[in-house]
């Protein structure tokens, strides 16, 4: 089946065509706690430039983003704010945690720092570092653009897969100081 | 003006139990707990310490040697003459409350409230003794001793969003 098509048209499919609308007009939702803040604005800056990347508009305002990058850690009193904010996003949305203390606690294993965001909220991709440079955040940006253009549907259908809708990881692993042998023996 | 001697003499003779020491040009007098507003009350008005600077307190759970369980300290400063004592009680289970400095200065309310969150101290005639840095529903007071650094598990207690339900 031949259909004349002229030059100027380009065959593709429609998931890849939204995919890539979505991807190349990112809008974060800057939820800066600490001082993995500082580093989200520097990216922000003109010197690293978001913009090349399509994802400079950075709105304070939940419901006009599509990407929460979570920077800094989150503590107990903080948490339900943040589930809220998650909750009033419009889909689709991403989510990337950035730093060592929002995707494990880092070095703030307390009683009252949340021990990874991931625990209570999906997270679609973490940067590791204490702050990570810019250029790593762009890093994960590029990459979280060619999840959205891989896996991407226009009926966001891949959300609803299984392994999206696991809960990343188990509540009760963490030992606690003086309730769990791990430290009792020390 | 009345010198530092003289603020300890003075205080020596009027409350029993009152303890005093110098240690490198610091100040300490520890007083018993129910002669606490008063003590404060005589700093303040007689001897023109004005300002309180911090209210804070020590859990001695543990520490060698301490015969008391807390030490609750007031930091005093006389704006006048720069000079600064440190006023201690010591504190022990069950009688854990001690007089609010709140009528003195208005600045001992959040300091108190803060006290009372980590430790659990109460204060005597606050005007409102909540919490003030942890969530209201908050059970324990994390600066104790007794208290495991990790929690007991407050952190791990919120309901997970997934992917369906947001």
């Amino acid at each position: 089946m031949a259909i004349e098509l002229p030059e100027n048209v380009v065959v593709s499919k429609l998931d890849e065509l939204a995919s890539w609308c979505r991807k190349n007009s990112l809008w974060p939702m800057p939820f800066a706690t600490a001082c993995c803040g500082i580093e989200l604005m520097a990216t922000g800056a003109s010197r690293h430039d978001l913009a090349r990347f399509g994802a400079e508009v950075f709105r304070f305002s939940p419901r006009q983003c599509d990407l929460m990058i979570v920077a800094g850690r989150v503590v107990m009193k903080m948490l339900p704010v943040l589930q809220r904010i998650w909750q009033q996003m419009h889909e689709p949305k991403w989510c990337i945690s950035m730093g060592a203390c929002a995707s494990t606690g880092g070095v703030f294993d307390t009683y009252c720092v949340v021990q990874g965001i991931d625990r209570f909220i999906p997270v679609d991709m973490y940067v590791p570092g204490c702050p990570p440079r810019p250029e790593q955040l762009i890093q994960s940006i590029i990459d979280l653009q060619d999840k959205i253009q891989r896996e991407g549907t226009i009926t966001g259908d891949e959300f609803n897969t299984p392994q999206r809708q696991q809960r990343k990881r188990a509540l009760l692993e963490l030992p606690i100081l003086g309730q769990t042998p791990y430290f009792s023996k020390t | 003006m009345p010198t530092r001697t003289e603020v300890l003499e003075t205080l020596q003779d009027e409350f029993t139990g009152v303890t005093a020491s110098e240690f490198r040009g610091q100040t300490r007098v520890v007083v018993k707990a129910a002669d606490l507003f008063a003590v404060l009350e005589s700093l303040k008005n007689d001897f023109a310490f004005d300002l309180l600077v911090d209210i804070t307190c020590v859990d001695y759970l543990q520490y060698r040697d301490a015969t008391d369980r807390f030490g609750l300290v007031y930091l005093l400063a006389n704006t006048q003459t720069a000079e600064r004592i440190t006023v201690r009680v010591m504190l022990n289970e069950p009688e854990l409350t001690v007089a609010s400095a709140a009528p003195l200065w208005e600045g001992a309310n959040w300091l108190e409230r803060e006290v009372f969150d980590m430790f659990g101290i109460r204060f005597d005639g606050h005007p409102d003794l909540r919490r003030i840095l942890l969530p209201e529903e908050f059970t324990a007071h994390p600066l104790r001793k007794d208290y495991p650094l990790q929690g007991r598990g407050e952190r791990h207690n919120f309901s997970v969003i997934t992917r369906g339900e947001a």
